[in-house]
């Protein structure tokens, strides 16, 4: 939490004369009781009207200038916890774009989703009533007390055991309840988590019948939450009569020693009175604080949670020599490179070595899970290879610009994506200056001229969040027309025309072979026919390179390449032959 | 506008009354706290009277009993404390109870909504804005019910009580003080009314950002290998910014109440220390009274703050229950028809009788399908993106009901078959691969938790998916996180293939099951299908045309109409649609 407090540097203004004027405001607070004081001992004394009159004109004016600086603290509060939520909110979006894609497969979407907006909003709201109050509640305790020691030193000495007393009381109970309120954070994560499932896994949980086992999942957690929650409050409600015994016991001490000292005559019944009212002045404070407790505990954990979010480090070191060309234009060398997701896990990639020219089409092919992904996923730097390096155009993608060696690659992932919007601004991601002419030119390569065109409004069609309005086919022939825009050195097509029927994948090939400009080209897939026609074609098997040559030379020597090609074309070879 | 805020108001009420509804269980507790907010209240008012008669007693200080009497009284306090501490004790455990319970309830009713909607909800509504009714909104209204019970109640009653002791002592200076607080309730009246449409702004403009939080976070690896990080950076700053400014605005606005009402109670303040002090001259009241009143003046004016306060509250609360409620009340599915008989001994013969359906009644979809499979049959459904090939199988699982006609499983219509008996005889792997946070093997043994471990790796070995999951750190016990974590495409559909071969059922459905697998692995898998769907009814969804080659009937789809039907061969030499299809696969264009 107090890593967070650096976004409130720029609101130091704002956050010294928040509290300040809620300080002025309470000074006049102060005030009052012995105002009424001497209206008592002077004017209710002498019976002098004036002086009462007098002494309520005061009062009043006390009033007016408290609203003033109190509503002038207020918008200073207001503005520094609404301008701290921004700047912490900024810096956490940008944050979370900089994770690794490992640290995002390892945090998972939704709590970062909920850190980002319920956990901020949790905490400017404590951050203003902080402002606003945190420091107002202390400020009348002590000033109360040293009010009364102005009245009578012996009698305030009763404010000088109670005003501990309570800070233990009321510290004691923020400390033990915060960890309980990150507990109660986790555990509604834990809720969260079960129903976004069950709204995702619908079909599946309703083909296995399992409607009846996951209700009585959600229903042990929400009762794991509800204890938590119970458990939580029994503390907090200890708050308000532990404080109320503990003034009032006070009140009644000081009644006693108040007619003591009457008796001896060191006190009047007008200052007894202004002790008491300064006895309840703090009562009514804490009253106002133990309601405030809860929101800033929970303030305090949600900001812990953030505070974990920044904890993680930013992905990829950006490069030693941040350089932004090298020798060539799309020419990818890997060098024993080795690779591993968790530390201690399997490797996914073992000492893989190849050699791509500039303009070159490789193809990947493999089994399911033996790291074509994984491999393209090196070349703009993805993941980090462990061992060996990834080098394009002589230089190891390390010592890159990781901007400017993201911006060398264009890469169309398996799960086409799209982003809420039209058709144009999605295409646009590839470069902000193309124009309609060099738009259309990647859609026609990419197979999705014919639907766009088709579309009410062409590039201007709107594209509904994550492309919900948009069949599979067309999300995918989208993104890859979105990497066409980019005239990429590298163009790195992972599996992305599953969704495409076999014509419209046979087009597509073709057009790819006559891209206007020059470009390497990697294709992942499981089709041998998508690849066959490549310059080099790497075979992947548990990681390791099992075969690198043309099709004729694999289908030669390459048993598990045989395999593959005649599990596709059997039937038909079978024919022809 | 009057309209508006009428019907605005009815349905606060409406909702309110629901609200009720779930409080009734807990009447009981509920009449503990009403009765423990009575007596704190009366015991917290009872004080200043008993702090006042200390006060004047000490104009007596030089006589015989003044000791004695002083002693007695500061008893009678003790007792009052104590007594008043254990009775707000109580009422905020009861009140925490009360709550939380409700809540709860409220939660365990939505999730049970949940389970029994028509897909169609699912489908239609985004899976966010559920989630965040779920949790979110809930929390909120609870929020809000908790300061409304602890504040509204105890300040209803503090202001009632005030009023009756103020009476009691001095009839003029009540009306003094009754006269002037009222208008502290106009101005926070006025304040709430004016920042209403503030509030609104910034929770609509609050909705805006985490749409663009939930797509950009979510899509995240997109976003970097587009280098768009700094672009959709700015997009975000926009809304943020604006956000920055609506907030302020509402926040510092609504903010006002709190020193305005307050400036309205030191008026108060101020009114009754004149009256009463004037009073003292004249010799009308004591100074005790005089002490008593001004600490009464400012505990009946604080319930005033605090209950403008809580209606804001409590208006939110109940505006979030609204939504709530809206899930709750959702149409659930057609239930189960009484007399609907659970399947048993499954054949595996499935006939549809002149199907007609459609998502949306301007958009026909399928109409006139008719189609009779015979036991053991194998059917696989061609065509291309859209033409209602998913349809079919939603239909067959009954996650939606046709429009007309009917399907029926060994002849009896699906609609008078319990749906759990009818989904549990088919076996369902979709290309959109679904598992759940947990282990490897918890989602394995999701169709049959009670499998041995020979049962689980068998099934494993079978769908080929056993050697990678060996290879995990923990194995079997490997936890995936949500999605599946860093598992590849293929190893999750390894995985829910797996899920189906371990529970064995009498019929079914691939659709694109295989999509992400390389054709090798694929091919032995189809082979275990084979195996396994021995004499056993099968529906195929796929493009890749190989994998449907051996099926009995390939039906081939178009605009939600079959345009051909028959198996492989038959079809090639009809040289139609199929034929072009097949062909295409093979261009080495």
């Amino acid at each position: 939490m107090k890593s967070l407090l650096v976004y409130l540097k720029d609101y130091k203004k704002e956050s010294v004369l928040g509290p300040l004027f809620k300080l002025l405001e309470a000074s006049f607070e102060l005030i009052v009781p012995l105002v009424v004081a001497s209206m008592i001992d002077v004017g209710i004394a002498e019976s002098d009207r004036n002086y009462v009159i007098r002494m309520c004109l005061i009062m009043a004016a006390l009033g007016v200038t408290g609203l003033i600086s109190s509503v002038t603290a207020q918008f200073f509060a207001a503005k520094a916890a609404v301008g701290f939520a921004t700047k912490l909110r900024h810096a956490l979006f940008a944050h979370i774009q900089s994770l690794s894609f490992s640290s995002m497969d390892e945090q998972g979407t939704s709590t970062l989703i909920t850190r980002m907006t319920s956990d901020i909003n949790q905490i400017q709201s404590g951050v203003n009533m902080v402002l606003r109050l945190f420091l107002r509640s202390p400020f009348i305790v002590f000033g109360a007390m040293i009010m009364a020691f102005t009245v009578d030193v012996k009698a305030a000495l009763i404010f000088v055991v109670i005003i501990p007393l309570l800070s233990v009381v009321v510290f004691g109970i923020i400390l033990i309840s915060i960890p309980l309120f990150s507990k109660v954070q986790n555990s509604l994560d834990q809720v969260l988590g079960i129903t976004r499932e069950n709204l995702t896994g619908v079909r599946v949980i309703r083909a296995f019948g399992k409607e009846m086992d996951e209700t009585d999942k959600f229903d042990r957690q929400t009762d794991a939450l509800k204890k938590i929650q119970v458990m939580a409050a029994k503390i907090s409600a200890l708050m308000n009569p532990v404080t109320y015994v503990i003034i009032n016991g006070g009140l009644i001490v000081l009644i006693y020693t108040g007619a003591v000292r009457v008796e001896s005559g060191a006190l009047t019944q007008g200052q007894v009175v202004a002790l008491v009212n300064y006895m309840s002045q703090i009562l009514v404070e804490l009253v106002k604080l133990a309601n405030l407790i809860i929101t800033i505990t929970k303030a305090v954990a949600c900001g812990n949670r953030v505070a974990g979010v920044f904890e993680i480090p930013a992905g990829m070191e950006n490069g030693k020599g941040s350089l932004t060309q090298g020798e060539g234009r799309g020419t990818v060398f890997f060098e024993h490179v080795s690779m591993r997701y968790h530390e201690g896990g399997e490797e996914a990639l073992t000492e893989i070595t190849f050699k791509a020219d500039q303009g070159e089409t490789i193809g990947i092919i493999g089994g399911t899970g033996s790291g074509k992904t994984t491999l393209v996923h090196l070349i703009p730097r993805f993941y980090d290879a462990e061992k060996g390096s990834v080098k394009i155009d002589g230089v190891d993608v390390k010592e890159y610009d990781l901007t400017a060696l993201r911006d060398k690659v264009g890469i169309v992932m398996q799960k086409a994506v799209l982003f809420k919007g039209s058709i144009r601004e999605n295409l646009l991601w590839g470069n902000e200056d193309a124009t309609d002419e060099e738009l259309w030119q990647a859609l026609k390569i990419a197979q999705a001229e014919e639907f766009v065109l088709q579309k009410e409004g062409g590039l201007d069609a709107p594209v509904e969040q994550e492309g919900r309005n948009l069949s599979g086919g067309q999300k995918q022939r989208l993104s890859i027309a979105r990497a066409l825009v980019k005239k990429p050195e590298i163009l790195i097509l992972d599996d992305s025309a599953s969704a495409l029927d076999y014509a419209t994948d046979a087009k597509l090939r073709k057009a790819l072979r006559e891209v206007p400009f020059e470009t390497t080209v990697f294709i992942v897939s499981q089709r041998a026919s998508s690849l066959m026609h490549a310059d080099q074609i790497i075979v992947l098997d548990d990681g390791c390179v099992a075969a690198i040559g043309s099709h004729e030379q694999l289908l030669e020597d390459c048993e598990i390449y045989q395999e593959i090609y005649y599990s596709q074309f059997e039937r038909s070879e079978r024919k022809k032959g | 506008m009057d309209i508006s805020m009428k019907e605005k108001s009815g349905k606060q009420k409406d909702t309110l009354i629901k609200v009720l509804k779930y409080i009734k269980p807990y009447g009981l507790l509920m009449a503990l706290t009403i009765i423990m907010a009575i007596v704190s209240v009366a015991l917290t008012l009872y004080l200043p009277i008993l702090t006042g008669d200390a006060v004047d007693l000490l104009a007596f200080i030089g006589q015989a009993s003044f000791w004695s009497d002083l002693f007695a009284l500061l008893k009678k306090m003790a007792a009052v404390i104590a007594l008043t501490a254990l009775a707000q004790w109580i009422m905020s455990i009861c009140n925490n109870k009360i709550v939380y319970s409700i809540i709860q309830d409220i939660r365990k009713k939505a999730f049970r909504k949940l389970e029994i909607l028509p897909l169609k909800y699912m489908d239609a509504h985004s899976h966010g804005d559920i989630v965040s009714r779920v949790v979110a909104d809930v929390d909120q209204f609870a929020d809000g019910l908790l300061i409304g019970f602890t504040q509204l109640f105890t300040g209803v009653i503090t202001i009632i009580g005030t009023l009756g002791f103020m009476l009691s002592v001095n009839v003029g200076i009540t009306i003094v003080v009754v006269v002037i607080t009222p208008v502290s309730l106009l101005v926070a009246a006025f304040i709430a009314k004016k920042t209403f449409n503030m509030f609104k702004l910034q929770s609509e403009t609050r909705g805006e950002q985490t749409t663009l939080i939930n797509e950009m976070i979510g899509n995240q690896k997109v976003v970097q290998a587009f280098n768009r990080e700094d672009e959709t950076l700015e997009e975000f700053d926009e809304i943020n910014g604006r956000l920055e400014k609506c907030s302020l605005r509402a926040i510092f606005f609504s903010s006002l109440t709190n020193p305005c009402t307050r400036f309205v109670n030191s008026l108060v303040y101020t009114g009754v220390g004149l009256t009463g002090a004037l009073a003292v001259i004249r010799g009308g009241l004591s100074i005790g009274q005089l002490t008593c009143f001004l600490s009464y003046a400012n505990q009946y004016t604080k319930p005033f703050n605090e209950i403008s306060g809580v209606i804001t509250e409590l208006q939110n609360a109940l505006a979030c229950a609204a939504r709530i409620f809206e899930l709750i009340e959702e149409e659930p599915q057609v239930p189960d028809k009484e007399d609907a008989v659970a399947l048993d001994h499954v054949q595996g013969k499935v006939d549809l009788d002149h199907v007609a359906f459609s998502y949306v009644p301007e958009r026909k979809l399928i109409e006139d399908l008719d189609l009779h499979v015979k036991p053991g049959q194998r059917i696989a459904i061609v065509g291309p993106t859209g033409c209602g090939k998913t349809t079919i199988i939603n239909l067959l699982m009954r996650f939606y009901d046709v429009d007309q006609g009917a399907i029926c499983v060994e002849d009896t219509d699906i609609r008078h078959i319990t749906r759990k008996s009818l989904r549990s005889s088919y076996g369902m792997v979709l290309q959109d691969t679904w598992l759940k946070r947990g282990t490897i093997r918890d989602n394995i043994t999701v169709g049959k938790p009670e499998a041995s471990e020979e049962e689980i790796i068998a099934a494993a070995k079978k769908s080929h998916a056993h050697s990678f999951i060996r290879r995990l750190p923990e194995g079997y016990d490997t936890v995936i996180s949500e999605d599946g974590g860093s598992l590849s495409q293929g190893q999750k559909q390894l995985l829910c293939i797996t899920r189906v071969m371990l529970s064995l059922p009498p019929m079914l459905i691939l659709d694109e099951a295989t999509s992400s697998i390389d054709t090798r692995t694929e091919i032995k898998i189809q082979k275990a299908f084979a195996s396994m769907m021995e004499g056993r009814t099968s529906f195929i969804v796929a493009h890749r045309l190989s994998t449907i080659q051996n099926a009995d009937v390939i039906l081939v789809m178009k605009d939600g109409h079959i345009i051909e039907q028959g198996n492989h061969e038959e079809l090639l030499e009809k040289k139609g649609f199929y034929a072009e299809l097949y062909q295409s696969q093979f261009a080495l264009g």
